[in-house]
């Protein structure tokens, strides 16, 4: 968790709102670091790790589920399965829907039956939505995923939703710029990291903006959208203003 | 200029992006016709019922019926909740009404039912919805139907979204500069119907009526400068007599006349 991105976005783990959709978007760089973000924001968030955060216990107490992707997807083709399979629609020659990914998203978010609750509020985290089309399921089917996602995990159990989706810049990819401004439409918060436009610099790596949509009272004051650039550090991430890096000045 | 906006009924059709939201609008217009006592009808698809509703007190609120194809849009509950047809048929059933007075239908959003419908089939729907009072002949009275459509632009081909804007009464297109929203406003004034066409050489001081026998000489008058066939044959064979003219002249008592040539000494 990055105590500047925190600031900037103004939150902190313990009143982070809740029933938001955020989108994280890179250009021409690499924005896992975001997601690193808001996945150790969240866990710290449930106020159950004590020092630092630490996946694995995490895992264990049933906080952190994953859906671990590749694997699955090779079990679809070599395991028989008897009830429908999350991955389905990658055996099938028309990709419908993603009906039971859904149903394996929900089934995952229940809360489990006796003993103390597992968190406050869920919080789902996708990394990556891109990946899905290319498995080949058309955008649409994946926007009408998010949608279901949204309406059981923000609306209906006050949780969150995190989702990176990649822009390739390819103006070609049709699919892509639908599905990233079609989830971009549904999005609370945006948050967008590119590549800087004249090419690699050692103190700078990037920028980053972001936007607040759907505020829920209008807010003249609060900025609708910022600007920074940044510089990835072994632990931290340090933002400033365009133009004011430490090493310019 | 939301009343503007609401005048001329039919489709008013609110393009978005993603930097600059319609919601905000489209609710404004719809708070708008409720509080004019218009029944609102709300094909909600991209947001709850909640979050529709919120920032509307309950004077508003008791107007809007909220149709919900949020929740579970396309039936994955299998449940018997599920709405009938679908948005679209929710959509020709608040048309169907018996209720005479205006109603105002909000689509949210137009994107949506254009993503998982064709565009075609949309289409005719929101022709037949946004013309229906205008019928002539239909026993009927059917009160003003607004169809306000939140479109997202980026989600669409210029096919789809030009075949809207076309049937669009009001087009609204939201942008901005460096934090100020702007809306850009297109209304397509309905064209006049022809109406019975007034004589407009009734009530004048003077006639401008022609009798049979004055419009039949006008009818053969040959203008001066018309190349008609006889002037053209005159002017091919000139006849004989007529090439040389003559100048009659009386000279009067201050004349000076020389007959001799004035030319005649010149040397050329």
């Amino acid at each position: 968790m990055f105590v500047e991105l925190n600031n900037l976005l103004n939150t902190t783990p313990d009143r982070a709102e809740q029933g938001k959709l955020t989108l994280l978007c890179d250009a021409k760089t690499d924005g896992s670091f975001l997601v690193h973000h808001f996945l150790s924001f969240y866990l710290k968030g449930m106020g159950r790790i004590d020092a630092g955060v630490n996946l694995t216990v995490a895992r264990e107490r049933g906080q952190l589920v994953f859906l671990e992707g590749l694997k699955s997807a090779v079990d679809v083709f070599f395991q028989t399965q008897e009830e429908p399979h999350p991955l389905q629609f990658l055996r099938e020659a028309n990709a419908g829907n993603l009906k039971p990914l859904f149903e394996f998203v929900r089934e995952a978010l229940k809360p489990v039956d006796g003993g103390e609750a597992r968190w406050t509020y869920p919080v789902l985290l996708v990394d990556d939505l891109s990946v899905l089309l290319s498995l080949g399921v058309g955008a649409v089917a994946v926007l009408d995923f998010i949608h279901y996602c949204r309406a059981t995990v923000c609306w209906e159990l006050k949780g969150n939703m995190v989702i990176l989706v990649h822009d390739s810049g390819d103006v070609e990819d049709e699919e892509n710029d639908i599905l990233l401004n079609g989830v971009s439409h549904q999005s609370h918060l945006i948050l967008r990291a590119e590549g800087l436009a004249t090419g690699f610099c050692r103190d700078v790596h990037g920028q980053l903006r972001i936007l607040w949509r759907r505020p829920s009272q209008p807010t003249a004051q609060r900025d609708q959208s910022l600007t920074y650039q940044y510089k990835i550090q072994d632990k931290s991430v340090s933002f400033f203003a365009k133009g004011m890096s430490p090493a310019v000045l | 200029m939301l009343d503007s906006l609401l005048s001329l009924g039919g489709l008013v059709l609110l393009r978005d992006s993603v930097e600059w939201e319609g919601r905000s609008l489209l609710k404004a217009l719809v708070k708008k016709s409720a509080l004019c006592g218009e029944q609102v009808h709300i094909l909600g698809c991209e947001v709850s019922e909640e979050e529709f509703r919120e920032g509307f007190d309950s004077d508003i609120n008791n107007r809007l019926v909220y149709h919900d194809f949020f929740r579970d849009p396309l039936n994955w509950s299998k449940t018997e909740e599920a709405l009938p047809g679908g948005p679209l048929g929710a959509l020709r059933a608040i048309c169907k009404r018996t209720d005479p007075g205006p109603v105002t239908i909000a689509l949210d959003s137009l994107s949506w039912l254009l993503l998982h419908l064709p565009c075609t089939t949309l289409c005719q729907a929101l022709h037949a919805v946004s013309h229906q009072d205008s019928c002539p002949g239909d026993s009927s009275p059917v009160g003003k139907v607004s169809v306000l459509g939140l479109l997202h632009e980026e989600l669409h081909g210029p096919g789809p979204v030009g075949a809207l804007s076309s049937l669009a009464q009001t087009e609204v297109t939201l942008g901005g500069t460096k934090g100020q929203a702007s809306a850009h406003i297109l209304c397509r004034r309905p064209r006049q119907r022809p109406t019975d066409q007034v004589d407009p050489t009734t009530h004048l001081t003077f006639n401008l009526h022609l009798s049979k026998k004055e419009r039949e000489a006008r009818d053969s008058l040959i203008l001066p400068f018309q190349f008609s066939s006889e002037k053209q044959q005159a002017l091919l064979r000139p006849r004989p007599g007529q090439a040389t003219s003559h100048i009659f002249y009386e000279p009067d008592a201050y004349d000076d006349l020389d007959q001799e040539d004035p030319d005649d000494d010149l040397d050329i």
